[in-house]
């Protein structure tokens, strides 16, 4: 008997000695210290995605045949621990039934949160950092480049009325919110990670449970702005040739040349369709986030996306997975709306001589409106002719 | 600048009652949390 033991031994030994690779992926781990159970390396080598070898875990099942008397300690529940019921049912070795009753109780375990939470905290945050501190350096650049727009001959002291107060409204709900909701995420996101270190955990508990509360409630706001601003300028915002002329001059950006253009110019309605179409992608993922497991959109956008391109994205998603990939999507659009924003920012305030009057009060200089939206003009005066208001 | 100061309060006003509201049409956060424990049969 001891012959075989140690015969066993020099074998498994020699194992070692001939495949050092093989020795090196799935390490002999010591696990007396935490009485069988998995041991802090086997958690550092899983989140390193490295493979672990952990049929200590999924052979860990409990046997009822072994179970202690129904009357002594540990044996009322027939010698299966909490701990090894939940091992069968990450393995999928028992069928269990729960008296959880809600949305997604019958998802007890999902391998997701951890994939979730690292793209979430790595490229996520990463990357979207970055392009918003990259594109504010590359507004900064083409300021000092390019300078302010100023008007041509200077203001002509007279003004147009370029939006009524309804409108104005409308835009400023929707900016307001827009940007509380971006400061809000930002810190939703990024706090652990930059503002933990500053402030502290308490004083960030605070902030982050604050920031939570408005980004949750006033993103209400941001969808009523959403909806005023579409209902009031859609019509306007329709694209035509000459918005394709307006693309073509670049603006008039770098050649200082005006091009012609009507209430809204093409950069103008570029924005405008990007806000529209962002804005309803983030509020429709924002909206299955404020109603968890009750609006799962990504299975069925999967299923159609795979109908038309025939790929293969998943489409038989657990109800956290929906969850996951709405956070995620939620971030991504978020990032491209703040970049677009950004931008939109930037020429209605410093980089264009009287732009910010349009929304500031409403009223335009018209030499500023003739050289910007000349046909808008012409078409406002002529109606003024004609005794109607613009 | 007054409709943008009272498009401000507006977002805020609307934040503030929107739980309220969505309380009233019988949603509130607390129920959809899960059950601190599960108890498995």
């Amino acid at each position: 008997m001891n012959y075989k033991i140690l015969g066993a031994a020099v074998l498994a030994l020699a194992a070692l000695l001939v495949t050092p690779v093989w020795a090196q992926e799935t390490p002999t781990v010591d696990r007396t210290s935490t009485g069988g159970a998995q041991t802090l390396e086997d958690i550092l080598r899983r989140q390193k995605q490295l493979e672990v070898n952990d049929s200590f875990r999924s052979e860990n099942t409990g046997n009822p045949e072994e179970a202690p008397p129904i009357a002594a300690p540990l044996g009322t529940r027939g010698g299966v621990s909490d701990s090894e019921s939940w091992r069968a049912i990450r393995y999928n070795k028992i069928d269990p039934s729960t008296q959880v009753r809600g949305p997604a109780a019958d998802v007890l375990i999902q391998d997701g949160g951890m994939p979730w939470y690292k793209l979430r905290e790595g490229p996520i945050l990463t990357y979207g950092g970055l392009a918003l501190l990259g594109f504010i350096a590359l507004l900064a650049v083409f300021y000092f480049v390019r300078g302010r727009i100023r008007i041509e001959g200077g203001p002509a002291g007279t003004t147009i009325e370029r939006f009524k107060a309804v409108e104005r409204f409308g835009h400023w709900l929707l900016a307001g919110s827009f940007i509380a909701l971006a400061l809000t995420g930002l810190i939703t996101l990024m706090g652990r990670s930059f503002l933990i270190p500053v402030l502290g955990p308490e004083a960030f508990a605070t902030l982050a449970a604050g920031s939570k509360w408005l980004h949750n409630n006033v993103a209400w706001a941001f969808m009523l702005g959403l909806i005023m601003t579409f209902v009031m300028w859609v019509a306007h915002n329709i694209p035509d040739k000459l918005d394709w002329q307006w693309l073509k001059a670049g603006g008039g950006i770098f050649t200082k040349s005006h091009p012609s253009a009507k209430k809204f110019n093409a950069g103008q309605k570029i924005v405008f369709w990007t806000v529209m179409i962002l804005g309803v992608s983030v509020s429709l993922s924002g909206l299955s986030l404020l109603f968890p497991f009750q609006m799962p959109m990504f299975a069925d956008t999967f299923g159609v996306i795979n109908g038309v391109l025939g790929t293969s994205l998943p489409t038989d998603l657990a109800p956290h997975e929906e969850m996951q990939y709405a956070n995620i999507w939620h971030s991504i659009v978020a990032f491209a709306m703040m970049v677009a924003i950004i931008a939109h920012i930037y020429i209605g305030t410093v980089g264009m001589e009287g732009a910010f009057d349009a929304m500031g009060n409403g009223k335009v200089d018209v030499e500023w409106a003739r050289q910007h939206h000349d046909l808008w003009v012409a078409e406002v005066e002529a109606k003024q002719g004609k005794g109607e208001s613009s | 600048m007054r409709v943008m100061i009272s498009a401000f309060v507006a977002a805020l006003v609307i934040a503030a009652l929107a739980p309220v509201v969505l309380n009233q049409f019988g949603w509130s956060a607390a129920e959809q949390t899960s059950a601190e424990s599960v108890r498995l049969d």
